[in-house]
């Protein structure tokens, strides 16, 4: 049975780092829903977040697949409780004063911050589950819509669980 | 130290004596350190690929990891098919390009490739040198990424400019490569239940791959002391020796009726260093449709559960783990199996037609009579080979050298330079298909220029057969683009040409003698033997099909 996971995984943050995965996933089949990558506190580590959507056995062959590069330090696949968030700039046309009111009032429902203000435009900043920016953008599909941009989801488990490197030791 | 210095010094410091290669542009300040590093044995080849496949095949004669040289932009490109051919079939090998100077990547400088990029998705690892102080720590990462593990090719791509900077770092000692931790010791509650599976198995079965070449004792002694019924893939060839008892040959889309009837009917099948290619499986759905327990033992967890589900993995080391399961397992009460497969194989020798034509099948058996199975075989790619595979009964570990994953055509000559450099002192037979062979045929300058006693086996039936021979089943004889016969060299003449003694044999009343003479030729020598055009492997199981679809006799006009 398909299913969406997040995926967090750990990197040294090398050049063409993000290619080799990219390509592995490419080269494999495997899709890609969204992406996001940045540093860590963890000096040249950096996370990358991917969803993907695939049954347990194409899950399985993500993770061992990633496993395999090099540069791969860590693959989670968030399964418990998890918290995910994606962050998203839409930029909105406006015609006169109602529309404004009505936008306005949407934004407030889904706790988006308008950020920039133009005679004829409207930028929102938009934070959450993805579901939630999908939700917001179907609302705003009413209106004319100039621009989105979606960062793609990044994840972190609940609680107290969290990623951990093993020690750095010494091999042969 | 420049930076070309300091790459051979690396190179020395990991035991490497034999570099196989061509110069150019990009690389000639290492080319120029070369020059007074005489511990360093060059073989200069006459293209890349050929370097590469020869590096390829002196890694896996002897367990080494191979090392090529070559150029930037066509040089690096040129590697390109032997380095995926190394991936797929699981060869150390270390590549070092030059590369354009750094000064000038990304500029669409003169002979510049992005071979980093090019190269990723067929090699292990790569790098792309920009610091001539990180040279002696990459080096020593690639030759332990290149030989652990799932073994592979790593390449070093290094700009000029670094080749010529002045060094200040140290040589490493170790590497710390944090995310690249093999795992070899198989687990011991899987070995655990591992033997409790066999022992309970009424139809085990043991198929040893490619990964297994280095765990041949372990896993002889293993299928002496069960009394297991055993086959081994194109690359596990060897692994168990041809003449065991216990072996059933080679499983798969040419495989023994034996050996694909066992995996049928077999209730257990015990995998050790082999990724169940699709010709072995064939329609994977269909693949051992009475498997109980798949017991799958290899070093790459991503190799395990990826075409058939393993209900018990264990990720290890081939030799570790065989070394436990032999120590472990006691004799397999499996004699009513044995006799199933004793009556199989009484049915169905492999087809051997003995007519009085010539057949490369007779040539490849006398060769195998006449050296006891003892010799290293090379071989290209196409019907040659798998008959090479079928009627050469290999005794010996890491002695069948063939592209298995790839099937790369023209891997056969240069890969026999790199079986001789390897095994200098043993008989290198290198069975080739004539259109596989002038793939590379260039190469036979290498093997006269170090004088390189390769026997060379030309199988010549004016060709592509393997084409043609599918053509034959699967499009109605219709034979598009498959004829060599009318422009094919005079082969004894090339060779000739080479300064490498040939003949021609025509007859099969001819094929003892020349067998005889080939062998006691003491340098190199060609052998074309004029072989039936109109000639099939079989069995055969076709593309996607199983079992019962096999094809076990040529069909009654194709014999004619």
């Amino acid at each position: 049975m398909k299913q969406r996971h997040v995926i967090s995984v750990l990197v040294e943050d090398h050049p063409r780092v993000l290619t080799r995965i990219t390509s592995m996933f490419a080269r494999r089949g495997f899709n890609i829903d969204s992406l996001a990558v940045g540093r860590t506190h963890l000096p040249g580590v950096s996370r990358i977040s991917f969803v993907v959507e695939g049954d347990d056995r194409t899950l399985e062959q993500v993770e061992k697949q990633l496993n395999r590069l090099i540069e791969v330090l860590k693959v989670v696949d968030h399964e418990g409780p998890r918290l995910e968030r994606e962050l998203a700039l839409v930029k909105v046309r406006v015609e006169g004063i109602e529309e404004r009111i009505e936008l306005k009032e949407i934004a407030e429902a889904f706790r988006a911050q308008i950020v920039d203000v133009a005679r004829h435009a409207l930028t929102f900043e938009v934070t959450g589950h993805p579901a939630k920016i999908d939700r917001f953008l179907e609302e705003l599909s009413n209106y004319g819509v100039l621009e989105t941009m979606r960062t793609g989801a990044v994840a972190m488990d609940r609680g107290e669980r969290v990623i951990k490197l093993r020690a750095r030791r010494e091999a042969v | 130290m420049t930076g070309a210095e300091v790459l051979l010094e690396a190179l020395v410091r990991e035991g490497v004596e034999v570099i196989f290669g061509h110069p150019g542009g990009a690389i000639m300040p290492v080319y120029d350190a070369l020059y007074h590093r005489k511990e360093l044995r060059h073989i200069l080849t006459r293209h890349e690929q050929g370097a590469g496949h020869a590096a390829t095949a002196y890694a896996r004669a002897s367990g080494r990891v191979g090392v090529v040289f070559a150029t930037s932009g066509p040089g690096a490109l040129n590697l390109t098919t032997a380095l995926a051919d190394a991936m797929m079939d699981a060869t150390p090998l270390v590549a070092v390009t030059g590369q354009v100077p750094t000064t000038a990547v990304g500029t669409d400088a003169f002979q510049e490739a992005d071979v980093t990029g090019v190269t990723m998705p067929i090699t292990k690892h790569n790098y792309l040198v920009a610091d001539v102080n990180d040279l002696p720590r990459v080096v020593k990462e690639a030759f332990h990424i290149a030989r652990t593990g799932r073994p592979g090719p790593v390449l070093i791509d290094l700009p000029k400019d670094v080749q010529n900077d002045a060094f200040t770092g140290d040589f490493p000692e170790q590497v710390d490569l944090p995310g690249y931790r093999p795992t070899y010791k198989g687990h011991p509650r899987q070995i655990e239940r591992a033997l409790a599976a066999l022992s309970a198995a009424e139809r085990p079965v043991l198929m040893v791959g490619g990964g297994a070449q280095h765990a041949a004792d372990p896993i002889r002694r293993f299928v002496e002391r069960t009394g297991i019924p055993a086959v081994a893939t194109l690359q596990g060839l060897g692994v168990v020796a041809a003449d065991d008892p216990h072996y059933l040959g080679m499983p798969g889309m040419h495989g023994t009726v034996a050996a694909n009837r066992a995996i049928h009917e077999a209730d257990l099948i015990l995998g050790i260093g082999l990724r169940f290619d699709d010709r072995v499986t064939g329609d994977v759905e269909r693949f051992a449709p009475n498997l109980k327990t798949l017991i799958h033992v290899n070093i790459e967890p991503a190799d395990i559960g990826k075409v058939i589900e393993a209900q018990i993995p264990v990720v290890g080391d081939a030799a570790w783990v065989a070394e436990r399961l032999a120590e472990g397992a006691g004799p397999l009460k499996i004699e009513p199996w044995w006799r199933r497969i004793r009556a199989w194989q009484a049915e169905n020798p492999l087809p051997f037609p003995d007519d009085g034509e010539l057949r490369s099948q007779a040539v490849i058996r006398a060769f195998g009579e006449a050296t006891g199975g003892e010799a290293v075989v090379v071989t290209g790619v196409g019907q040659h080979q798998m008959f090479a595979a079928q009627f050469y009964p290999v005794k010996k570990p890491r002695s069948f050298l063939t592209s298995g994953g790839l099937g790369t055509m023209g891997f056969g000559l240069p890969a026999s330079i790199g079986a001789q450099v390897a095994r200098p002192g043993e008989t290198v037979l290198l069975f080739d298909g004539d259109g596989s062979f002038q793939m590379t045929l260039q190469e036979l300058a290498t093997v006269s220029k170090y004088r390189l006693p390769v026997k060379i086996v030309l199988l010549n039936n004016g060709f592509l057969g393997m084409v043609r021979q599918w053509q034959d089943l699967f499009y109605e004889d219709r034979y598009s683009e498959v004829f060599l016969a009318d422009s094919n060299p005079d082969f004894v003449k090339l060779a000739e040409a080479y300064g490498i003694p040939a003949f021609r044999v025509e007859r099969r009343e001819e094929v003892e003698d020349a067998v005889e003479r080939v062998l006691g030729e003491p340098g190199p020598v060609l052998a074309e033997f004029r072989v039936k055009a109109e000639e099939g492997v079989f069995p055969m199981i076709p593309a996607g099909g199983s079992t019962e679809d096999m094809i076990t006799e040529p069909p009654e006009e194709a014999r004619s």
